[in-house]
């Protein structure tokens, strides 16, 4: 079968930065990949090379079998983007905008017309369609350039944090969109900061740092790479934390994580409601006040902190990434 | 890509420079008021201050080409400026994932240039109507001169393009033109007759296409008061072909070389 999207080997370097270090991707037809990492790790890098607005240092790749370097212009035909920042004319409107888009899609007139004024109606831009998007929201000129980004219809989309700056109404709104699109065998890849956002809506996650793939496959098999769920709980008075973690130690398979300051207790555990219910007759039985008390799954936050801890750490150093 | 394909790709780039100068007061205002005004300022202060033969009218007539010359070059400033404000913005991001041509980028903006300067023209003309300059030859002969404007300015206008791509800011691009600007424009016949510059400036001023596109205009509109010396340059014997002949290097020269650096500066 052919791949909608494949990429092999991409490098990229800028003076002193790494920002694509040998990245391998490949996105069947039809399925949505999500491309995890933190600022800087290469996302944005790596859907400026598929999108041909960068040429890489090295590496190939190809979108829906045509290659991305030797044959850019017939890439463009095939796919549609939304970069990081909103890529609108701020003079012109709305319906301007998509419309000017389609023509340059080659649609004609009536086409581009038509496909303008479908798109605001889908992304509740119809009342302020006729007005410069000057006047846009952050979130409204978020939502035109994600409409640009659909207009020609194509069969592979680009979209580098879509829901950056969007609120909860409009983010779960995009979340429609994106799966009306999936569910009509357009093939994604999309980026962002929500792991939230890449459980729900990604069949298969690529997790990046640094330029290189860290972690890959389905939101499940992360978490699973993770470990399994883990008790919580938090004391009314700290004083009481050594003893509880006498007690409750034993229901663990691993070692607990306890922290007085915010007077929490974290152990790693398995056999589920059973372990939390014998958890409170223990803490019941010592009259231990609690505030709080859960069973948590891990979530993709989990993983990308297990994932990418040490980028996190290293925020704030001069960035090392030339010497590597 | 065909040219044809070429050509409608920039026509809809232009369609959108040219919503753009309705809704930017700025645009607006170097379009409509700063033409106004220069035509006023130079009939009026210059022309009663350097007084030939038969009072202000004669030299106001003189002068209207040469404002219309030197109004149209510092037009394509805009194109320059223009330019590196869309290459601040993520516009050309847009633009360069979509499957135009390429070339319609810069293509389109210097057409929407030209009608630019065809209204710049239009309001000019009419200011200098009112002021007292009229057409003294045919209409058809005027159109010409106008089109020689037009072309000389076109030319112009990829140079700025040029600058545009290859410098950092849109206040850089206008600082850097009218450096060359400038000097181009006022060294030239464009608001003195020529034999009234010392030697050296002369010689550079005949040889100036800016001396020669003026010197074409005015012959056109029939603004030459009869008596006028014929000039003994070769470009301001031949007005014409040498406007053309620059206009042409110009654009064989400036046309590859700014999308050249429309590529490089865009691809980083
Ligand atoms: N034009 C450039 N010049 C120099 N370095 C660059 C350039 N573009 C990107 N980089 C560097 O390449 C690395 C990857 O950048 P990229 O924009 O792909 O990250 P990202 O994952 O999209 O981050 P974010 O989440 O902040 O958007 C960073 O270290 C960045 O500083
Ligand atoms: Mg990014």
């Amino acid at each position: 079968m052919d791949h909608a999207i494949e990429a092999r080997g991409l490098v990229k370097r800028y003076k002193g930065v790494t920002a694509l270090d040998g990245v391998d991707l490949t996105v069947p037809a039809g399925t949505v990949l999500g491309l995890l990492g933190p600022n800087g790790a290469g996302k944005t890098t790596i859907v400026r090379v598929l999108s041909t607005l960068l040429r890489p240092d090295g590496g190939s790749a190809r979108v829906t079998g045509v290659d991305v370097l030797t044959r850019p212009a017939a890439v463009r035909r095939r796919i549609g983007l939304s970069g990081q920042y909103a890529a609108v004319d701020e003079y012109l409107t709305g319906y301007e905008n998509l419309d000017m888009i389609g023509r340059l899609y080659h649609l004609g007139a009536r086409r581009s017309r038509a496909r303008a004024r479908e798109l605001l109606a889908a992304f509740r831009l119809e009342d302020a369609a006729d007005r410069p998007t000057r006047t846009y929201s952050g979130g409204m000129r978020r939502r035109l350039d994600l409409a640009g980004a659909l207009v020609a219809d194509p069969p592979v989309i680009f979209l580098d944090e879509p829901t950056t700056g969007l609120d909860p109404r409009g983010r779960t709104e995009m979340w429609d969109v994106i799966q009306t699109l999936v569910a009509g065998g357009t093939t994604l890849l999309l980026t962002t900061q929500y792991l939230e956002e890449a459980d729900v809506l990604a069949d298969e996650i690529v997790v990046i740092d640094q330029g290189r793939i860290i972690a890959q496959g389905t939101a499940d098999s992360l978490k699973r790479q993770v470990g399994g769920e883990r008790l919580e709980l938090t004391v009314a008075d700290a004083a009481v934390l050594a003893g509880v973690t006498e007690v409750l130690t034993p229901l663990g398979v691993g070692r607990p994580a306890v922290d007085d300051g915010r007077r929490s207790f974290v152990m790693p555990v398995s056999g589920g409601p059973e372990v939390l219910a014998e958890a409170l007759r223990l803490l019941g039985e010592r009259q231990v006040r609690l505030e709080d008390v859960g069973l948590r799954r891990p979530t993709l936050d989990d993983v990308f902190l297990a994932l990418t801890g040490r980028a996190t750490e290293r925020d704030g150093r001069p960035d090392d990434g030339g010497a590597r | 890509m065909r040219v044809p394909d070429v050509l409608a790709d920039a026509a809809v780039v232009a369609k959108r420079n040219i919503i753009k100068i309705k809704r930017v007061p700025d645009l607006l205002v170097f379009t409509t008021l700063s033409p106004i005004m220069f035509v006023l300022l130079f009939s009026y202060v210059f022309g009663g201050a350097i007084d030939r033969e038969g009072g202000g009218a004669a030299y106001r007539e003189f002068l209207i080409a040469g404002i219309f010359a030197q109004t149209v070059i510092f037009g394509a400033t805009v194109t320059g400026a223009a330019l590196a404000e869309d290459l601040k913005k993520g516009i050309l991001d847009r633009f360069r994932s979509l499957p135009m041509a390429p070339s319609a980028v810069l293509t389109g903006r210097t057409f929407s240039d030209v009608v630019n300067n065809v209204i710049v023209l239009v309001v000019m003309g009419l200011t200098g109507l009112v002021v007292g300059w009229r057409i003294r030859s045919s209409w058809l002969d005027a159109l010409a001169g106008v089109g020689l404007l037009l072309v000389f300015a076109y030319a112009i206008s990829w140079i700025m393009a040029w600058i545009g791509m290859l410098v950092p800011s849109p206040e850089v691009v206008n600082n850097a033109s009218f450096v060359v600007i400038f000097p181009l424009t006022f060294v030239a016949n464009t608001f003195v007759p020529l034999d009234t510059l010392p030697g050296p400036l002369q010689t550079f001023a005949e040889w100036n296409p800016v001396s020669s596109v003026t010197q074409a205009a005015r012959e056109l509109f029939g603004n030459i008061p009869p008596g006028t010396p014929a000039p003994t340059a070769w470009p301001l014997q031949h007005p014409e072909v040498y406007t053309l002949l620059w206009s042409a290097v110009i654009l064989l020269v400036f046309v590859p070389l700014a999308n050249a650096q429309y590529r490089v500066s865009t691809s980083r």
